[in-house]
């Protein structure tokens, strides 16, 4: 579990990156409320920092590279949660969403107690599957965009060929506001929470003053 | 003198964690510096050598026509690009390129398209005679790999109907088609499969008049299996080979297959 997350931490980085190449070319994309323009994405100064114009065919041709690393390993990250029992400490159950909320208000520092957890908590649980689910919705539009023809039903599934690219573009703006979150969590968690997603072991300090593993 | 050897003290708990993180940040580190070495072997990787494609790095190239062939598994005739009713049609068709229709000599009375079958044998056939086949009518999704789309109302002669027509059978069972504006600037190469495809159109109208010189008069390709950039306009010549044909995008960097 640990290696698919480190293997997929740069495929996603270069599947956005190649994705904002390819953006670039049709950027049509604004959040507009009765007539007025909040957010136009991209403009043009944050283009020209990452060096994102005119470079649609490369971004194409590292996207469709990159699109088959990005399906296998969530694939194998599936099946091994799968297979080695471990969804059922990812999976939310009926408590998460209603703890998830306490956890959130915690988080806050506005509740002084956090719900019991086992390994994840409830918000985890729902932040960790939803991506799952984030991930398989960026394969079935990817998949619509890029063969509309052949593969008509997933346009259809994904509501239109414009829709399943509005959608797949909003599934990337989710993994970017995930990963503000994350890194922020990861922080917050300090130092030994971290080394355990290197080292797969966390060190907790036993009643005896005796470290344990 | 002989040493002797202090037997060995089992590790204490705190080394073991020691050992540990040693092993997993080491590992961690090495393969993090592996991934990004291969990154940077990536983005320098050299060009490929112009030919027929061009212009994309040697190992994408590879992976594009890889994938080229994992996905025309998948492609059938009975795979059909959704149509609608005309009234979905846009009035103001988009003009996305002129590239090759710029040739100020380019008379549109004197055009006839010319077709060299896979014999070397020479056909020259003028609009009417086009204009005189069956005419089929497609309402569709034009789709840019800019990554615009819009709905379009294209008629002509289909593509088969063309090849039965003129007798061109042994020719289209090459692997590909080349099409080439007059002045030669703009050419693409179509596999077979595509280029056959039932709604695969030979087009002279557009939104039930002729085609205007900017969407490509007299004659265009519409291919709604490929992206825009496969839509030859103003067809001058066409040729059948089984090795690719000429692609001007493909040549900049673009996938020659570029199939939807």
């Amino acid at each position: 579990m640990r290696w698919t997350h480190w293997v997929n931490f740069p495929i996603l980085a270069i599947m956005i990156w190649s994705g904002l190449l390819i953006y670039w070319a049709n950027d049509v994309y604004t959040v507009t409320v009765f007539g007025h323009t909040f957010v136009r994405f991209f403009p043009d100064w944050f283009y020209k920092a990452l060096h994102i114009p005119s470079r649609l065919a490369e971004g194409m041709a590292f996207h469709f590279l990159f699109m088959w690393f990005f399906a296998l390993n969530g694939l194998f990250y599936v099946l091994y949660t799968i297979l080695s029992g471990e969804w059922r400490l990812l999976v939310p159950n009926r408590h998460s969403f209603k703890e998830a909320w306490l956890v959130l208000l915690h988080d806050l520092h506005i509740r002084k107690m956090a719900p019991p957890q086992k390994k994840y908590n409830a918000a985890q649980r729902i932040a960790y599957t939803a991506i799952i689910f984030m991930g398989f919705g960026s394969l079935v539009t990817g998949l619509a965009i890029y063969k509309p023809v052949q593969l008509y039903w997933l346009v259809w599934l994904c509501g239109g060929y414009s829709f399943a690219r509005i959608l797949h573009f909003i599934l990337t703006i989710g993994y970017v506001l995930f990963f503000v979150v994350h890194i922020v969590q990861v922080i917050l968690a300090g130092w030994n929470n971290f080394r355990s997603v290197i080292s797969g072991f966390e060190v907790i300090e036993s009643e005896k003053g005796a470290p344990e593993k | 003198m002989k040493k002797i050897k202090k037997p060995k003290k089992p590790l204490t708990v705190e080394q073991k964690i020691t050992r540990r993180n040693l092993i997993s940040f080491g590992t961690f580190f090495v393969l993090g510096s592996a991934a990004f070495g291969g990154w940077k072997w990536l983005l320098n990787s050299p060009p490929e050598q112009a030919g027929v494609t061009g212009a994309a790095h040697r190992p994408l190239r590879r992976a594009l026509n890889q994938t080229e062939l994992f996905f025309k598994r998948i492609f059938s005739d009975n795979h059909l690009v959704r149509t609608y009713p005309k009234s979905r049609a846009a009035q103001r068709v988009r003009e996305n390129s002129h590239i090759g229709m710029r040739d100020p000599g380019f008379k549109p009375e004197d055009w006839r398209l010319l077709v060299t079958d896979s014999n070397g044998q020479q056909l020259r056939i003028s609009i009417d005679d086009i204009r005189a086949l069956p005419k089929t009518e497609i309402v569709y999704d034009f789709k840019c790999v800019e990554g615009w789309d819009q709905i379009q109302h294209w008629a002509g002669v289909r593509m088969i109907d063309f090849i039965r027509h003129f007798q061109l059978e042994d020719s289209a069972k090459k692997e590909y088609m080349g099409l080439e504006t007059p002045d030669g600037k703009y050419y693409v190469g179509v596999d077979r499969e595509s280029a056959l495809h039932p709604q695969t159109i030979l087009a002279y109208e557009m939104n039930d008049r002729p085609l205007t010189d900017g969407h490509g008069a007299p004659l265009r390709l519409i291919i709604p299996v490929k992206y825009g950039i496969k839509n030859l306009k103003r067809i001058g010549t066409m040729t059948f080979s089984d090795t690719r044909p000429r692609d001007y995008w493909a040549e900049q960097g673009y996938d020659y297959y570029s199939g939807l």
